[in-house]
């Protein structure tokens, strides 16, 4: 009995060593693509940083965390939105956990705080959200494609518009005073104005802003609209302050991308009806792509999807593609680094995306306009402006030799 | 005209903000010597509280009642265990509170998630008002009034209760009141709590102007600390005055002189500190 009951011991420890050897023979097969993805879970950043994880995941959820035959293991760091934490976690990613290609960070100033590590490493890497202008036009890194479009992308055309489908003569701008808010309101005004519109009045709030009490005080009465761009919690502050002072009825808001974006706008009420934006995204897009998409994160997160959880989407959509021209051999970087580089998405949420030669979409533009429908505000589509570059209409080798848009630049010549 | 007008009560109803966020911090400085570092966590703590309140409740005056109340809770245990073992370690105080500060903002992130929130405005103070030319917010106003409000009521509870005696004596020589037979230890605790309440209560009043978000804490602790320096730490006339001088500051700096936004706030402070050390009303703290 004594003897029966060891041998049987053996036969389990024999069948334990081969279940635990199993895992390790399978994955020597094919070891899974190590997917790095540099967010923010913490600080004042951290509400984008959960709808681009939102984002990711629903993506790899609904592939089953398998792209081209291959699983996905993916590696989440919390960059606290400080680029010197987000140079360590990069640093992490790269050298201990050997990630092949790198989905993030959210952050414009993130993603410079990179640039030269990853170009050092040579790791591929899909910017989600970070929209900086210079990243792909002076400052082009070969290992850096951009799943979103640039600050001024998507206001070049709301210019335009402005001008001539709203007819709109004078306006004010205030906008977030760094530089995100800096282009966005450049790109503004570039088209907006040779479109023979005015931009009359430039008015710039810290980021950390107390209150904008002082500055809605000073927006001109005399103006056909004002253009706010903000990020953030900012534009919800921005436009609720705006209301109250009983000015929303007097003078339209028009809005930057993430002014009104759908990661705050479910926040917002009446003060966000009727302002009117641009942008590459909108949860109202009529596509079967883009509903079945906003039916799953609504059913996966009971909200609507924005700026960042598109965005980190899309970024996966963009590995996905690539992965299929290489077959999944994502160790071949340089095949790697080619496909990604002419990904062209013909459906998505978004509508068709081709990559421009900097690595920066070519996408579709949505006039946008908040409006209340079943009783919750969403972006309603007025105008879609097709395939726009980073360029809009402009010659790239001119775009690019005059200095990247500033605060001054281009120079507002009608200031009153 | 009309600009001068406007960004005057701009100016009246911020200092009005500032106060009802920086009278505690004041109060528990003059008494204590603590710098609160935790006291802008208070305010959005107080806020994010307040917020729950009033969405479940409706309340505008059960929400401030809540924000504060958590906030004493808070408060209170902070005080009584972990800032009373440090009692006289002034670095170690500075660093317990900054610590519990981020402990705070993180407890939040967690509870309420990172979404910016607007607290709705109540009902009976929504629009605006005529004053001359100009259309103004009655809620900012509404926040005026309670500043003076809360500023009179500490002023009779300071100047005119043995409470406020008491807290007096404490601020003017802790020794002698030791001596006299004053609880100084439930006085701390008493105070402490007084002061998280202001906390609690300013930041959910705050709210429906300011809105809550992560960061909400760290924007507003150096506007604190500001007004505390400026007007002279540890006293309530100093905070008052101070939370007004720095509302026009503030408000005027960014309308005139907007290249120096990011100094503006400072540069009374700096030229306070080196005329008069100790701000505009303080004692000499010994």
């Amino acid at each position: 009995m004594k003897s029966q009951t060891r041998s049987y011991s053996w036969l389990v420890a024999c069948l334990l060593l081969v279940a635990l050897l199993m895992p390790t023979m399978a994955s020597a097969q094919s070891e899974p693509i190590r997917l790095g993805f540099l967010t923010i879970k913490s600080g004042a950043l951290a509400a984008g940083g959960r709808q681009m994880e939102e984002g990711l995941n629903l993506f790899l959820k609904e592939r089953n965390f398998t792209l081209v035959g291959r699983k996905v293991e993916l590696i989440t760091a919390d960059t606290a939105g400080q680029p010197a934490m987000t140079k360590n976690k990069t640093q992490e990613l790269v050298e201990r956990n050997k990630v092949h290609v790198i989905i993030g960070p959210l952050a414009a100033f993130e993603a410079l705080a990179i640039d030269a590590y990853i170009l050092q490493s040579q790791t591929p890497i899909i910017s989600p959200s970070a929209a900086a202008e210079d990243m792909t036009q002076r400052k082009v890194n070969p290992y850096f494609v951009r799943a979103v479009g640039t600050s001024a992308q998507p206001h070049h055309p709301l210019g335009e518009y402005t001008a001539k489908d709203l007819k709109y003569k004078r306006v004010a701008t205030i906008a977030d005073d760094f530089a995100f808010g800096h282009e966005i309101t450049s790109g503004f005004q570039r088209t907006f104005e040779e479109n023979g519109g005015k931009i009359v009045q430039k008015l710039w709030s810290p980021l950390n802003v107390a209150d904008y009490g002082s500055y809605i005080g000073q927006i001109k009465t005399d103006v056909d609209a004002v253009f706010a761009a903000f990020a953030g919690a900012n534009g919800l502050r921005f436009l609720k302050q705006y209301n109250e002072y009983g000015l929303k009825d007097r003078i339209p808001v028009l809005g930057a991308m993430t002014t009104t974006d759908e990661g705050i706008l479910k926040n917002m009420g009446d003060e966000a009806m009727g302002v009117i934006s641009a942008g590459w995204y909108t949860a109202m897009i009529k596509s079967p792509a883009n509903e079945r998409f906003v039916k799953a994160v609504n059913k996966e997160y009971g909200a609507d999807p924005g700026y960042y959880t598109m965005g980190a989407y899309n970024a996966g959509l963009f590995l996905e593609q690539a992965l299929k021209a290489v077959n999944g051999k994502i160790e071949d970087k340089k095949a790697f680094m080619a496909a990604l580089k002419r990904t062209h998405l013909k459906e998505g949420p978004m509508g068709e995306i081709i990559l421009d030669e900097y690595g920066n979409p070519i996408l579709n533009i949505y006039i946008r306009k908040v409006e209340r429908v079943d009783g919750k505000l969403v972006n309603s589509v007025l105008k879609v402006y097709p395939k726009v570059s980073q360029f809009w209409t402009y010659n790239p080798k001119e775009f690019l030799a005059a200095p990247v848009y500033t605060r001054d630049y281009p120079p507002a010549r009608n200031l009153e | 005209m009309n600009f001068w007008l406007i960004q005057s009560l701009n100016s009246m109803a911020l200092g009005g903000l500032f106060f009802l966020l920086s009278a505690g911090f004041s109060l528990i400085f003059g008494l204590m010597r603590i710098a609160n570092l935790s006291h802008g966590a208070y305010f959005m703590f107080g806020a994010y509280v307040g917020l729950t309140v009033l969405r479940a409740k409706g309340s505008f005056v059960l929400a401030i009642v809540a924000g504060a109340a958590a906030v004493v809770v808070l408060g209170g245990i902070i005080e009584r265990f972990i800032l009373r073992r440090l009692s006289g370690r002034v670095l170690a105080q500075v660093l317990v509170t900054l610590g519990i500060a981020f402990i705070i903002s993180d407890a939040c992130l967690l509870i309420w998630t990172g979404d910016p929130i607007p607290l709705p405005i109540p009902q009976a103070l929504r629009g605006t008002v005529r004053i001359g030319v100009v259309a103004f917010p009655i809620y900012r106003i509404a926040v005026v009034g309670l500043a003076l409000l809360v500023a009179g009521g500490l002023w009779m509870l300071m100047e005119k209760t043995r409470i406020g005696a008491m807290i007096r004596a404490g601020v003017d020589d802790m020794q002698m009141a030791r001596g006299l037979g004053i609880s100084v230890s439930k006085l701390f605790t008493a105070v402490f709590c007084l002061g998280a309440a202001l906390a609690g209560a300013g930041g959910v009043l705050g709210g429906p102007i300011l809105s809550v978000y992560p960061g909400l804490d760290t924007d507003m602790l150096p506007l604190a600390l500001v007004v505390v320096i400026l007007g002279g730490a540890g006293s309530l006339v100093g905070a008052f005055v101070g939370s007004f001088v720095i509302g026009f500051v503030y408000t005027f700096g960014q309308a005139l002189l907007p290249d120096l936004t990011y100094m503006i706030l400072f540069i009374p402070m700096v030229i306070v500190l080196a005329l008069r050390p100790r701000g505009l009303f303080g004692r000499i703290l010994t």
